[in-house]
This record gives structure tokens, C-alpha cells and sequence, in this order.
């Protein structure tokens, strides 16, 4: 099966290429010997149809005109051979190397076909490669996502979409939105883009998508703005005045493996200004630890439990003491969350 | 679409043109260099032997001869060119490159930025597509451990790891031959032999201390066979404990992240999941970090040692 349309999209593309006039649907149904077989024009303009969509698809650049500026003819089609060609790159074994393993990416993901074709176009244009130093790497990403291929699709094409979307509370509803970027982080997939509902940018887990992905807009009918950084849309805005702060912590000796990878020792003198608790207790160690986000990291001190204390500054040790509290009071209180009233009681008391 | 039919031709669009300028190649040499076997490639030959311009008369189709072993080609002026890149196909590979750049350690970075370079003047359109789409798999990594690690890799070396096993706070140490350096979930690991272990493990390189590539041979004994890796980060053993948790509607992520067996929905957007796991030590310090985002509901030993825990630390800010 595979090779009658090869064979027919390959003499459909000599025929495009090899033409000085533009070529009629009518003249390629005759030119192209695989087409003869269609029973109706029906069935030839179906098939047709799904030609030149795997040939674009491809980067043939399939144009339409006419030959006649003063007859309403029919239109025709050929192939811009000014613009076929790969641009003459000359690529060292080594960036062909570099570019195998950037194919190697999409390994897992809805990208690994085209990845693939581009990689054996560029390898035509003759040396060999030499991927000996590279075996074994492997920079996948995943996209079982489904919805991975029409949200890039969409945002490729600048074409707004509907889709229904569950919030991280549950909630869920359907979302209008115009995307502008997809974007993969720790694994996960995010599309970031304008929600006509909202009035603003969005990020959208794609994990949290529910059924499928709508056009609900034209190719290219809005604007992206520039330089959009999707990757802190998903990240969420950073709380920039209080990045790069120092935490002085105390923690339990021979504990605490992963703080203590990013930790340096406090050298300010034990029973120093800072009060009774600078003074080293046996047993314990006093570190500096350089913090960004000030809440991930408490979410670390407190998984560490007893092992650790933050000394300050205070509003850390708030936040770990507030993760602390929260945690015991849920597990004291909650012996059954199969009451409704039980549970709301349980969400005022932890909600920050 | 039928990806077979248009990888295939896009094959043969680009082995005409290389072919062309090759006359006489081995056909060993050809089906080498386009990643295919032999009798494909002449499956190949054979096809564009009964193409060609229309009329389709023996003037017209390509002239292909293999029968000495050897390729010649010829009658295929109209795609004596290598085609262009399709969109898709230059997004694909300058996401992947930009990718790479990110991740210092695992590769030449002048090859990386010269072939990003040469790739966007070829790319034309689609090089403003492709900013678009980002991949980020240099969360957390640090270079030294990835270059180490890859050096160690293509020199077949053993290299001696101090290891952070998080869920017990315990660094470790092990001797391990490298098998692949892989990222799963946005994370590198080097999946090796363990020789503490005697077996196949997944090492998460942010929890890889130091890192010595030992002057000893590292090829991994035979019976170390490549997992895939995502199962084998998340197949649970049957024989592991059960845990129940229920998780605020904050916390929901948790079912995301982990192997959860079912997860059942409670009244205001809790929900109560269960999972299997071999060593349940991690599950405390989880519900630690998402301070009333979530309770351990089953096995009573866990839960009480939480409350302990929780208790403890405590007081050492009350003394403080």
C-alpha cells in the first residue's frame, strides 16, 4: 500500500517541479498514472486533497495561480522550484552529531516523525556524521499528552481553540483561548496563551485538559505579542524582592543530606548578638542556605521534620511553622472527612 | 495522514539528489548513511526506477542500475535538489538544538550553537514558529555531574557515586557502570549497573553527591539489560504497603506525580487516593511538606509517626 502512494506523491511532485505552465487538477489526474485508478472526480479531488496536504506538510512549496491575467481560468498548481531547494548548508560531522541528538528529543513524542525526515534531508547534503561520542544520551521529552499536537498545531497556526479544562480544585469549565506558546517543564506539558474568558494570559496544564481541543477561529487571526516567556507564565511570577536571601538553619549532625548539599557553614561566632539560640547544641550543625522562593523552600525544611530548625529570617520560620501546624492539626483532626461540615472546618483551618 | 508513505518519500527526495552526486556509491554504503537496510534501500531504487515526468514513457522515468553492487542514478533533473525543510520538521530539530544548549555538560557546545546558527538561515518561516515551543530538561542538573557522568559513558568507565537517597536522608555510596543517560520527566538520571545493588538502577543526577570516573573498566555484565525507564520508575511490587491519603484540593497534584493505584472523589474537592510503595519513609516527610494539604488515613503506624514528627519539630521552635 505504501508504495502506490509513494510512487504516486513522487511522480505527483516530478510533475509539479518538472511543469514551466501551471498545471489544471484535470491535467494532473492525467499527468500522475496512480490516479487513473480513481472511480469519480469525487474520489480524485479527495485524494488530491490529501496530497498536497502530506506534500506542505513535507515543505513542498505548492503554489496555485494562472497563467491568464485576462480569463477567469480554473487555477493551477506547480511547485515554486526557486523555493524547493534545501539552502545550501554545509554541516560538519560534529553539528550533524549535535543535530541527531536534538532529533532524538521528541524520541517519545508527537515530533519524532518530522524530527526523523529532517534529520535525513540534512544528511544528504553529503559528510557523515560521527554520533560515537554521543551514544547513550538520551534528551526525551514525552508527549502522551493527546492533546499535545492540536495545541501546537493551533499555536502554530495562530488559531484560537476551546477545550475544557479542570482547575487544580476540581473545578472544571470550558476556556477560550488564544495560544501562544506550549511549553514542557518537569515533565509536564503547559500551553500559555490569552483566555478570552479572563481577559488575560493563562497558563493551561495539558494533564488537566478534559475531551478535545476545538478551533474555534481562523489560521492567524490574532497576534502574539512578542517575547513572551512561557516558561515563567508556568513557572508563576517569582517574588523577585525576596530572591537571593540567605536562611540560617540549624541541623541535626549526619541529617538532612539534601539541604546540606546547598548549605555552607555559618562561621558567625556561636553565642554571638543573635541571642540563645545561635549557640551550636551538641549534635547540631548552624548553615547558611542561599533561597529563592521562600515557601518551596519551607516546604523542604518541614519535610525534614525534627531534623532541622529555621533560625530565621522570620517570616521562613513562620512558613515552616504554619506547614507544621497544618500538617499535625489535619492528622489529630481529621479522624473521618466523610462529614461535610468536618471537612470545611479541616480546609478554613489550613488554608493560608 | 500515513506517516509511512510521506517518511518514505521524503527519503527518496533526499537520496536522489545524494545518490546523483555519488554515482557508483556501495549500496551498503547508501542504505548506512540513510539509517536503512539494504533490501529497503533497493525497495527504494526499484520504486524510483518506475517514476518520472508525465508520459511516463521510458524517456521519462529515472534511470536507476544496482546490479553490480554499486548505485547509479540518473534521468531525475527535476528533483536533482534536496527539498527543503518542512516546518514541523525545522521546529522539531531547533527545539531540540535550544533544548540542548540549556544543558550544559552533555555535549560540544560550539557544535550546538553553529548548528543552531546554519539551521535557522535554513529554516526560514519556521524559525519564528519554533519560538513557540520550549522543552526545559536543565531543571536542577548540574554540569559537572553530566559531564562526568557522559565521560564516563563513552569511555566505558566505572565510576564510584556518593548518592543522596532523599526519602530516608541517608547518602550512599556505590561503585556503577554506566549504561545511558536518559531524562524522564524533565529530569536527568544515568541508568547503571549497581554493584551494591547487583542490579539495574535509575540514578537521578541532582541527587548524585560527587561523582569519580574510576580508571576501571565499567562495561556493564550481560545481564544488565536497559529498562524502560519510565516504567521502571513507577512500577510498584505487589508485595508493597498499601497507603491511603486524603488530599486537599490544593494537593491534588500529588495524584498526578504519583503512582497512584485509585484515587476516589470526597466531598468539597478532596480526594482520597491509594498507593503501593516498598519503603513508605518518604510518605511523612510528603505530608509534612504540604502542611494540611493532606492526611495519612491508612497504615496507623505512619500516621502516628507523622503526629510524632510533626510534634517534635515543633518543639524545637517553641524552645528556640
Amino acid at each position: 500500500m505504501s508504495s502506490l502512494r509513494t510512487e504516486r506523491l513522487l511522480n505527483l511532485v516530478i510533475a509539479l517541479l518538472a511543469t514551466r505552465r501551471w498545471l489544471t487538477k484535470e491535467q494532473i489526474r492525467h499527468a500522475v498514472p496512480q490516479y487513473a485508478g480513481c472511480e469519480s472526480t469525487e474520489a480524485f479531488d479527495r485524494m488530491f486533497e490529501r496530497d498536497k496536504e502530506d506534500l506542505r506538510e513535507l515543505g513542498v512549496p505548492l503554489v496555485t495561480g494562472s497563467d491568464s491575467a485576462w480569463f477567469d481560468d480554473e487555477p493551477g498548481y506547480r511547485i515554486d522550484r526557486a523555493a524547493y531547494a534545501l539552502p545550501e548548508v554545509e554541516l560538519t560531522a560534529e553539528e550533524l552529531a549535535v543535530l541527531g541528538l536534538a532529533s532524538r528529543v521528541w524520541q517519545q513524542a508527537s515530533l519524532a516523525g518530522p524530527a526523523a525526515r529532517a534529520l535525513v534531508k540534512l544528511r544528504a547534503l553529503g559528510v557523515e556524521t560521527d554520533e560515537e561520542s554521543l551514544v547513550g544520551v538520551e534528551p526525551r521529552v514525552r508527549s502522551a499528552e493527546p492533546t499535545f499536537e492540536p495545541f501546537y498545531a493551533a499555536t502554530r497556526d495562530r488559531a484560537p481553540v476551546s477545550f475544557r479544562y479542570r482547575r487544580p480544585d476540581g473545578e472544571a469549565a470550558e476556556r477560550h483561548v488564544e495560544p501562544w506558546a506550549v511549553t514542557s517543564r518537569s515533565g509536564w506539558w503547559y500551553v500559555v496563551g490569552f483566555d478570552r474568558d479572563r481577559g488575560q494570559p493563562r497558563a493551561f496544564k495539558l494533564s488537566r485538559v478534559t475531551g478535545g481541543v476545538r478551533r474555534i477561529g481562523r489560521a492567524g487571526s490574532y497576534e502574539v505579542p512578542d517575547g513572551v516567556d512561557a516558561a515563567a507564565y508556568v513557572a508563576g511570577a517569582p517574588s523577585s524582592a525576596r530572591d537571593g536571601r540567605e536562611v540560617r538553619l540549624r541541623l541535626r549532625a549526619g541529617r538532612c543530606a539534601a539541604l546540606r548539599l546547598r548549605a555552607r557553614p555559618d562561621d558567625v561566632p556561636d553565642g554571638g548578638v543573635r541571642g540563645p539560640d545561635v549557640a551550636a547544641r551538641a549534635g547540631w550543625d548552624l548553615v547558611r542556605i542561599p533561597v529563592g522562593d521562600p515557601e518551596s523552600f519551607a516546604e523542604e525544611v518541614a519535610s525534614n521534620g525534627a531534623d532541622v530548625v529555621v533560625l530565621e529570617p522570620a517570616d521562613v520560620r513562620a512558613a515552616v511553622v504554619r506547614r507544621l501546624r497544618g500538617a499535625l492539626a489535619l492528622q489529630q483532626g481529621g479522624q473521618s472527612l466523610d462529614g461535610p461540615d468536618r471537612t470545611t472546618a479541616v480546609r478554613r483551618e489550613v488554608s493560608r | 495522514m500515513s506517516v509511512g508513505a510521506t517518511t518514505r518519500l521524503s527519503r527518496l527526495l533526499a537520496m536522489v539528489p545524494w545518490l546523483l552526486r555519488r554515482q557508483g556509491v556501495p549500496l551498503e554504503e547508501a542504505a548506512r548513511h540513510f539509517g536503512i537496510t539494504t533490501e529497503q534501500l533497493v525497495k527504494d531504487l526499484e520504486l524510483l526506477f518506475v517514476c518520472g515526468t508525465p508520459g511516463h514513457m521510458p524517456d521519462d522515468l529515472i534511470e536507476a542500475d544496482w546490479e553490480s553492487g554499486r548505485v547509479y542514478l540518473d534521468n531525475a533533473d527535476a528533483i536533482s535538489r534536496p527539498l527543503r525543510l518542512g516546518v514541523d520538521e525545522a521546529v522539531a530539530l531547533l527545539v531540540g538544538l535550544r533544548t540542548l544548549a540549556q544543558v550544559p555538560g552533555l555535549h560540544d557546545r560550539d557544535a550546538v550553537e553553529s548548528a543552531l546558527a546554519k539551521l535557522s538561515s535554513a529554516a526560514g518561516e519556521a524559525a519564528g514558529v519554533a519560538d513557540s515551543l520550549t522543552v526545559d530538561l536543565a531543571h536542577g542538573t548540574e554540569e559537572v555531574t553530566l559531564a562526568a557522568v557522559r565521560d564516563g559513558l563513552r569511555r566505558h568507565r566505572r565510576m564510584h557515586l556518593r548518592y543522596l537517597v532523599p526519602s530516608r536522608d541517608e547518602t550512599t555510596e556505590r561503585d556503577v557502570d554506566p549504561m545511558r543517560l536518559v531524562a524522564v520527566a524533565g529530569r536527568w538520571y544515568v541508568e547503571a549497573w549497581c554493584h551494591r545493588a547487583e542490579g539495574v538502577r535509575l540514578f537521578r543526577l541532582d541527587r548524585v553527591v560527587t561523582v569519580d570516573v574510576l580508571d576501571v573498566d565499567g562495561t556493564p555484565p550481560p545481564e544488565a539489560v536497559s529498562r524502560d525507564a519510565d516504567e521502571a520508575l513507577f512500577t510498584p511490587s505487589p508485595d508493597d504497603l498499601v497507603v491511603t491519603l486524603d488530599l486537599a484540593p490544593g494537593s491534588r497534584w500529588v495524584a498526578e506525580y504519583y503512582p497512584v493505584e485509585d484515587a476516589e472523589e470526597r466531598a468539597d474537592g478532596w480526594l482520597r487516593v491509594r498507593l503501593r510503595t516498598a519503603n513508605p519513609d518518604w510518605v511523612p516527610r510528603l505530608v509534612l511538606r504540604l502542611g494540611g494539604g493532606a492526611r495519612i488515613v491508612t497504615p496507623d503506624d505512619i500516621a502516628e509517626r507523622l503526629v510524632r514528627t510533626a510534634s517534635a519539630a515543633l518543639a524545637g521552635y517553641d524552645r528556640a
